[in-house]
């Protein structure tokens, strides 16, 4: 039995759900967790930690410093704290902060890190990650003295194991640095679901033809609790914005359903969405590559059959 | 100022992948700048555009990195160096030393930009561990950024359109991200000036690094691809019906 530290990554207290699939990975053959908390209340984290098998959590905490707003020193307590546990094994979602704090934990251990990893195995160190935009899939050996993943989210299916947990606080030794500080968090005005962890995404292209359009996208979206994203032409055309770009040089999403409304289908926009579990594609041309690599395909006019969608949806 | 700009070769995103062996691809396909790299790049020409100074490209690559860094240069930059390998796949610590020893011996770096990860092997990580190696900050993913008063305010988006304001010192290592800036198309007088710029080649040898190569790539699939999509026919309400029903009750997804 291995030990396993997973980063949990919270938002004002509270566990987000796209931790559960990490958990889960992390459990494997019956690893032993350590959930590390960091700049959150882990009492109030440990009912749903305990869920998904997190028999240890730890609470950590910098001597006198600001862990959320200092990365770097971040990156040291959790150092600190895998040796303090003696736990080899380090897991996060693989999300901006998940992959921002791994590679600066990793950098300063020189051990190798593998991230938008698919599944993991800590006893055999090996990861499957896509290379090339998940046009192939690599398998990858990590020989260091940590073996340290970020996991894609919605990568592993979550699955409870429910113990009893024990919370214990940890205090690092951390110092000063002020080469980088995290000045200020800007809120989004509407409090949106996160693409990349989203379970449902309906995504708009060139032929949605304008910004006001993308309403009805983003009413069907929320009928399913989902997000709203975009191709990459409906980006440059200015229709929705940068944050919103499914893709290659956007986001990558895989999410339980994906419907693309609209869009072709190149093979850019595959990349950032191909491991989605269910792919819907509706689109007025009978020819559109799209209809090549989906799972459901609609051939009609998206103005009829999203709002339709939706309708049916809520009703 | 004097600023560097750390890029990749990489086959065209466009291109189709052919797995050859065990971990190897068909590399006859067209290699192009890496995409984020151009956002690097701009950032660097911009800030020294404004400033005065000195653009430097560093790049670790094949034989065939040479012409890319030649149209990378028609993008404003002054002069390049190319650490030449035969691997497309170095690991990222290794590449992150390379790099940091030849900005260490050229420089010192004022600011190094760099893409956000490389499209190929996407690590994500190459920025962070030549930052570490080098002693100075980094941040990624980045959308904004700002120099000015020995400082360099950033801003990178961290899901579900929240954005972290982040303030470094200088020098420090900034990757960029689709948003940061609008890149240059070259033009005819920019290509043929390149032709004349420096480009400095050192064999990987030379420089006297031990490589760590603790990541293995132990092998390369092809990825699964869909085919035989159910298409669903009828009236707009007939296909709508059937979809959900198709969704909730089969896939079990809503």
């Amino acid at each position: 039995m291995t030990k396993v530290a997973v980063l949990i990554e919270t938002t004002d207290n509270e566990v987000k759900a796209a931790n559960f699939g990490v958990l889960t990975a992390a459990r494997g053959e019956g690893h032993e967790l350590y959930a590390f908390v960091v700049g959150a209340d882990a009492q109030s984290c440990k009912g749903e930690l305990e869920k998904y098998g997190a028999a240890q959590i730890i609470s950590i905490t910098g001597d006198g410093a600001d862990l959320s707003a200092q990365p770097d020193l971040q990156a040291k307590a959790i150092i600190a704290a895998l040796k303090e546990y003696q736990t080899s094994v380090l897991l996060a979602l693989g999300s901006s902060k998940g992959n921002d704090i791994l590679a600066r934990v990793a950098a300063k251990l020189q051990v190798p890190l593998a991230v938008d990893c698919l599944s993991i195995d800590c006893s055999a160190s090996t990861v499957r990650k896509p290379y090339f935009a998940g046009k192939t899939i690599a398998t990858l050996k990590l020989n260091g003295e940590y073996f340290i993943c970020a996991i894609r989210p919605n990568a592993v299916e979550p699955v409870q194991a429910p113990v009893e947990a024990e919370v214990a606080s940890f205090t690092a030794e951390v110092g000063n640095y002020d080469g980088l500080v995290i000045k200020e968090v800007k809120k989004s005005a509407s409090g949106k679901v996160d693409l990349a962890e989203a379970n449902v995404i309906v995504s708009g292209g060139r032929a949605i033809g304008s910004k006001e359009n993308f309403d009805i996208l983003e009413q069907c979206a929320a009928a399913m609790d989902g997000a709203v994203g975009a191709s990459r032409v409906a980006v440059d055309e200015g229709f929705a914005t940068h944050s919103m770009q499914v893709g290659q040089t956007g986001k990558i999403v895989n999410p339980r359903l994906y419907i693309a409304c609209g869009i072709s289908g190149s093979v850019q926009h595959f990349a950032g969405m191909k491991t989605s579990k269910v792919i819907v594609a509706i689109n007025s041309d009978k020819d559109a590559p799209i209809f090549n690599k989906c799972d459901y395909g609609i051939v009609g006019d998206i103005f009829e059959i999203v709002p339709a969608l939706t309708a049916e949806l809520t009703s | 100022m004097k600023v560097y700009v750390c890029v990749k070769n990489v086959p065209d995103t466009a291109a189709n992948i052919k797995v050859i062996g065990t971990n190897g691809f068909d590399e006859s396909v067209k290699f192009l700048i890496n995409p984020y790299d151009e956002y690097a790049i701009e950032e660097a020409v911009q800030l020294v555009e404004k400033e005065g100074g000195e653009v430097v490209l560093v790049t670790v690559g094949k034989e065939g990195a040479m012409a890319t860094l030649r149209s990378a240069l028609a993008l404003g930059s002054h002069r390049a160096i190319l650490v030449s390998t035969d691997q497309q796949f170095l690991d990222s610590a290794d590449t992150a030393a390379i790099l940091g020893k030849v900005i260490g011996e050229d420089g010192p770096a004022d600011i190094i930009f760099t893409g956000k990860q490389a499209v190929d092997s996407e690590g994500m990580q190459t920025s962070y561990r030549l930052a570490e190696g080098l002693g100075i900050p980094v941040a990624s993913d980045i959308t904004k950024c700002a120099v000015g008063d020995g400082r360099v305010t950033v801003e990178r988006e961290i899901g579900g359109g929240e954005k972290e304001v982040i303030e470094m010192t200088m020098p420090c290592v900034v990757a960029a991200s689709k948003g940061l800036n609008e890149p240059r198309y070259p033009k005819l007088p920019d290509v043929m000036k390149a032709k004349k710029k420096e480009i400095k080649q050192i064999a990987l040898a030379d420089l006297g690094l031990e490589l760590s190569s603790d990541m293995e790539l132990v092998s390369l699939e092809q990825a699964p691809e869909r085919s035989g999509a159910r298409m669903i026919e009828g009236s707009v309400n007939d296909v709508v019906a059937e979809l959900v029903k198709a969704l909730k009750e089969e896939e079990k997804v809503i």
